[in-house]
C-alpha cells in the first residue's frame, strides 16, 4: 500500500535522526543558576510582567499575564528569587523582556500542581473549563510556531470543527522530541487528545506520523485501540509534511484555501507534544514550564533528548551531551530546514525550542551564488505551488506588488526551494524580504 | 568559536550546477562514441574544435568585452560546444565550426547576458546560422563507414534529404523507403546525418541516464515525440504515397537529439509540467509541418527555436497550481 502524503512539492533531506534511540533525560534546575524567562515565548502580544525584583517565586508561579487574546501566560519554571527584569536576546535573535530568576536549588512547586507520575485517564471537566485552563496555564503549540492553544480551541462563529489532527510528523531532519514523546508518553498524549476532542466537540481525531518512526506508530496504534475515534495514520516521509496545511491535505485530501485557517475545512491541528502539555494542565494543574528538547548534530558525542525547564540556558544541554565540539560553526534553535541560527549558548530554552542543532564549520557555509539556469527545481518542490525563482527576481528588483500578485504571501518558508537550488541561490531570503515589504505596504495603506 | 548566523534553510541538497552539467556531458558520450565508430576521427575533430572554440569565445568575451570574472567553471560553454558539434556534419571545414561557435556563444548566449539569460538555445542559434550561411557544406553528409580513421569520406544525402527530394520528384514515399537504409540501421546510427543525431539507441540511453539523474523530466521529450508521431501517423493514414511513415520520422534527422538534448535545455524551456507539455507538443507538430511542407528537409532546429520564443509567454500563462487556490 502506498502511504499518504501531501499532493504538491516537497523534498526528502537526509533524515539524520541521531537521537532517535536516546530516552528522554530530565535536566534539573541548578542551584544559584540564572533562568531567563522571556515574556514573549509565543506568537502574539507579549505577556505583562506581574512580579518585581526580589519577589520569591515557586515553580508554577505566574510571572506574566497574557497581553491579549492572542497571547499566553508565562509561569516560573524554577523556585527562587526574581533577580531582575531585563532585556535578553532570545533564540529568534530579537531582544525580549525577560524575568530573570536565581534558582534556590530547593525546587519548591506550587501546592496546586500534582507532581505524581500517576496516570489520570478520567476527564471530568467541561469543554469551557478545558479552554479556560489551557489559557490559564499558558499552553502554546510545541511544534515550533508557538501559537497559543486556547485560540485554536475557540472555534469562530459559523465554523464547525469536524476533525482534530495530531501532528506527530516531525519532518525536520535531526529532531526527535515528538518521536520520543510518542514512545514514552503515549498514554498521556492519548488522554490529552481526548481532552482536546472534548473541548472542540469533535468525535474524530487523526494522528499523523511519518513512516520513519515505526516504533512510535506501533506504540500509538496500540494505545489508540483503547480509545474511541482516535486513529493513527502512517505517512510517507516527505518534508514539509509537518506544515499544518500539508498535514491536513495528507490526511483528508482537502486544501485549506489561501489566506484561511484550517478550521475553514473543519480541522484543528495540534502537535502531539501540545497534547501532552494539555493533559498535564487539565489533569495535573501544571502550567507549561518544561518541554522536551533534542540536542543533536553530527559532531555531538552524545546526541540526546532532554526534559528541560523553560529558561534553562542552552549551555546546560550542550554540557549534558558532551560539550561544544571544537569545529562548531553554527548553532541552530530548531531543525536545519526552518530553525534559527543563534549567536551564543546563553540563549534560554523557551516554549518553541524543539531542538538545538550543532553544525560543523564545513556544514555551516552556503555555496557561492550562481546564475539561475531555470531548471525549475524550485517550482517543482514548492508545496505552496509558487514560483520561487520569480519571487526572488521581484525581490531583487524591489517589485513588491508584483510579488504579492504572484502569491508570495502564501509562502510557508519551508526552505525547500533554497535547499534544492543547484545554483545555491538565496531564494527564501528574497521571498522573506518580499513578504516583509508587502506587510509594510499593507500597514502603510491601512493607516492612511 | 566563530558562529555563522544566517537564515534557514541551513542544509542543502548538494545538487550543484557542476553536477547538472557533467550529467549532461556523460549522457552525450554514447552518441559521441557511435559517431566516432561510424564517421571516424572526423567526428572527434569536429567535436574538439566546437568545444574548444566555444570555451575560448566565452572566456574571451567575458574577459575583454564584458570585463567580468570568468564563467567557464559552470561548464555550460562545454555543453554548448558539444551540442553544436552534435548538430554538424562530421566533415565540416574547421573555420565554419569556429564561426558557428562564435555565433552560438557570442550571439546566442553572451549578448543576452550569459548563462540563464538567453531566450534561444545557443547551439541551435549557431547551427541555424551556419545552415543558412553555408548551405552546401552544412548539407553534404559523410556516409557511415565503420571504423574509418582517415578523414576522407564519401558524402551523400540523409534519409530525410532523400525523402524530401524523392517526394518533390513525384515518387511514392513507400518506394523511397525501399531505397533507404533499414529501420535497424536508423536505430543504430548507420545513416548519414549530423554527427550526434544518427544513433537513436545511443541517444535514448543518454536520455534515460538524464531522467534517472533527474536532470530532465519526461514531459518535453515524450510530448514532442508523441505529437510528432500522431501527426505523421494521421498524414500517413491519409496518403502513404505522399507522406512518410511515423517510424521514419521518429528515427531520422534530429528528432531524438532534439527531443532529448536540445528541447530539454533548462534555460530555454518552460518551468511547469503543463508548460513543458505544451512546448513539446508545439515542437513535435512544427517539426512535422516543416518536414512535410517546408523548404528544408529537416525541421527540428527551427521548431525548437520557434517554441523557445514562446517560452516566456508559456511561463506567464501556464503557472503551477497554487495550493489552496
Amino acid at each position: 500500500m502506498s502511504l499518504k502524503t501531501f499532493p504538491k512539492g516537497g523534498v526528502h533531506p537526509e533524515e539524520n535522526k541521531l537521537s532517535a534511540n536516546a530516552a528522554i533525560e530530565i535536566i534539573e534546575p541548578q542551584e544559584k543558576g540564572l533562568y531567563a524567562i522571556p515574556v514573549s515565548q509565543h506568537i502574539g502580544a507579549p505577556a505583562k510582567v506581574v512580579v518585581k525584583k526580589n519577589d520569591v517565586v515557586k515553580v508554577g508561579t505566574i510571572l506574566a499575564q497574557s497581553g491579549g487574546f492572542v497571547s499566553a501566560n508565562i509561569h516560573s519554571s524554577v523556585s527562587g528569587k526574581v533577580k531582575k527584569i531585563d532585556v535578553i536576546t532570545d533564540s529568534s535573535g530579537y531582544k525580549r523582556n525577560a524575568v530573570i530568576i536565581q534558582a534556590d536549588g530547593e525546587d519548591t512547586w506550587e501546592e496546586s500542581i500534582n507532581r505524581t507520575e500517576e496516570l489520570l485517564p478520567n476527564v471530568t471537566v467541561t469543554a469551557d473549563e478545558i479552554k479556560k485552563k489551557v489559557s490559564e496555564f499558558g499552553i502554546v503549540g510545541l511544534g515550533g510556531a508557538t501559537f497559543p492553544t486556547h485560540v485554536k480551541l475557540a472555534v469562530p462563529d459559523g465554523e464547525k470543527a469536524e476533525y482534530l489532527m495530531l501532528n506527530g510528523v516531525e519532518c525536520e531532519p535531526y529532531l526527535t522530541s515528538d518521536h520520543r514523546m510518542m514512545l514514552e508518553k503515549g498514554e498521556e498524549i492519548m488522554i490529552g487528545i481526548k481532552i482536546l476532542m472534548k473541548a472542540l466537540d469533535v468525535s474524530k481525531a487523526m494522528i499523523g506520523i511519518e513512516n520513519n518512526k515505526l516504533d512510535a506508530i506501533a506504540n500509538m496504534e496500540k494505545i489508540a485501540s483503547n480509545y474511541e475515534g482516535i486513529t493513527v495514520h502512517p505517512l510517507k516521509v516527505q518534508y514539509p509534511q509537518g506544515g499544518e496545511k500539508q498535514l491536513i491535505s495528507a490526511l483528508i485530501g482537502k486544501e485549506v484555501p489561501s489566506g484561511k485557517l484550517p478550521i475553514h475545512v473543519g480541522c484543528v491541528v495540534q502537535n502531539v507534544g501540545t497534547a501532552f502539555a494539555v493533559y498535564e494542565a487539565i489533569q495535573k494543574n501544571k502550567p507549561m514550564l518544561e518541554r522536551v528538547v533534542t540536542l543533536t548534530g553530527k559532531s555531538v558525542s552524545k546526541p540526546g533528548n532532554y526534559m528541560v525547564r523553560m529558561g534553562t540556558p542552552i549551555e546546560q544541554l550542550v554540557a549534558k551531551s558532551g560539550g561544544i565540539p571544537e569545529d562548531t560553526g553554527k548553532l541552530i534553535s530548531g531543525g536545519p530546514m526552518m530553525g534559527k541560527s543563534i549567536a551564543s549558548t546563553e540563549v534560554p530554552v523557551t516554549k518553541g525550542t524543539s531542538g538545538v542543532l550543532i553544525m560543523k564549520q564545513d556544514e555551516s557555509r552556503r555555496g557561492d551564488i550562481n546564475p539561475c539556469i531555470r531548471c525549475a527545481k524550485c517550482v517543482s518542490v514548492c508545496p505552496a505551488g509558487l514560483e520561487p525563482f520569480l519571487l526572488m527576481t521581484f525581490g531583487e528588483k524591489r517589485l513588491w506588488d508584483r510579488a504579492e500578485q504572484e502569491d508570495t504571501m502564501d509562502c510557508i518558508e519551508c526552505g525547500s526551494c533554497s535547499f534544492v537550488c543547484p545554483s545555491d541561490r538565496p531564494l527564501l531570503d528574497y521571498i522573506r524580504l518580499d513578504k516583509s515589504k508587502v506587510i509594510e505596504d499593507r500597514r502603510k495603506n491601512s493607516s492612511k | 568559536m566563530k558562529l555563522t548566523l544566517s537564515p534557514s534553510p541551513h542544509i542543502h541538497s548538494g545538487n550543484s550546477m557542476t553536477n547538472v552539467m557533467w550529467t549532461v556531458v556523460i549522457a552525450m558520450v554514447p552518441a559521441l562514441l557511435v559517431s566516432v565508430y561510424f564517421f571516424g576521427l572526423g567526428a572527434l575533430l569536429v567535436t574538439a574544435v566546437a568545444v574548444s572554440a566555444s570555451v575560448f569565445f566565452e572566456w574571451a568575451i567575458t574577459k575583454y568585452l564584458l570585463e567580468q570574472e570568468s564563467t567557464l567553471q559552470d561548464g555550460s560553454a562545454i555543453i554548448t560546444g558539444l551540442l553544436l558539434a552534435f548538430n554538424l556534419p562530421s566533415n565540416l571545414p574547421l573555420h565554419i565550426i569556429i564561426i558557428g561557435a562564435l555565433v552560438a556563444i557570442g550571439i546566442g548566449k553572451m549578448s543576452f547576458g550569459g548563462l540563464g539569460q538567453n531566450p534561444f538555445n545557443p547551439a541551435l542559434v549557431g547551427r541555424v546560422f551556419l545552415l543558412i550561411s553555408f548551405p552546401v557544406q552544412m548539407t553534404s553528409w559523410p556516409l557511415p563507414k565503420v571504423l574509418n580513421f582517415g578523414l576522407d569520406a564519401t558524402t551523400g544525402a540523409t534519409p530525410l534529404g532523400v525523402m524530401g527530394e524523392g517526394l518533390r520528384n513525384g515518387e511514392s514515399a513507400t518506394d523511397i523507403m525501399n531505397q533507404l537504409p533499414s529501420m535497424l540501421d536508423m536505430a543504430t546510427g548507420a545513416i548519414g546525418g549530423s554527427l550526434g543525431e544518427v544513433s537513436a539507441i545511443a541517444l535514448i540511453i543518454g536520455g534515460l541516464y538524464m531522467l534517472w539523474k533527474k536532470v530532465i523530466t519526461w514531459h518535453i521529450p515524450v510530448s514532442m515525440l508523441v505529437s510528432a508521431f500522431v501527426l505523421s501517423a494521421i498524414l500517413y493514414k491519409i496518403n502513404p504515397d505522399l507522406y512518410a511513415c511515423p517510424g521514419f520520422h521518429m528515427l531520422t534527422g534530429g528528432m531524438l537529439l532534439g527531443a532529448i538534448f536540445m528541447a530539454t535545455d533548462m534555460v530555454t524551456s518552460p518551468m511547469t509540467p503543463k508548460g513543458q507539455i505544451f512546448f513539446g507538443v508545439g515542437i513535435g507538430l512544427l517539426t512535422i509541418v516543416i518536414r512535410t511542407w517546408g523548404a528544408y528537409p529537416e525541421g527540428v532546429s527551427f521548431a525548437i527555436l520557434l517554441m523557445n520564443g514562446w517560452t516566456p509567454l508559456i511561463n506567464r500563462y501556464m503557472k503551477p497550481k497554487r495550493f489552496g487556490k
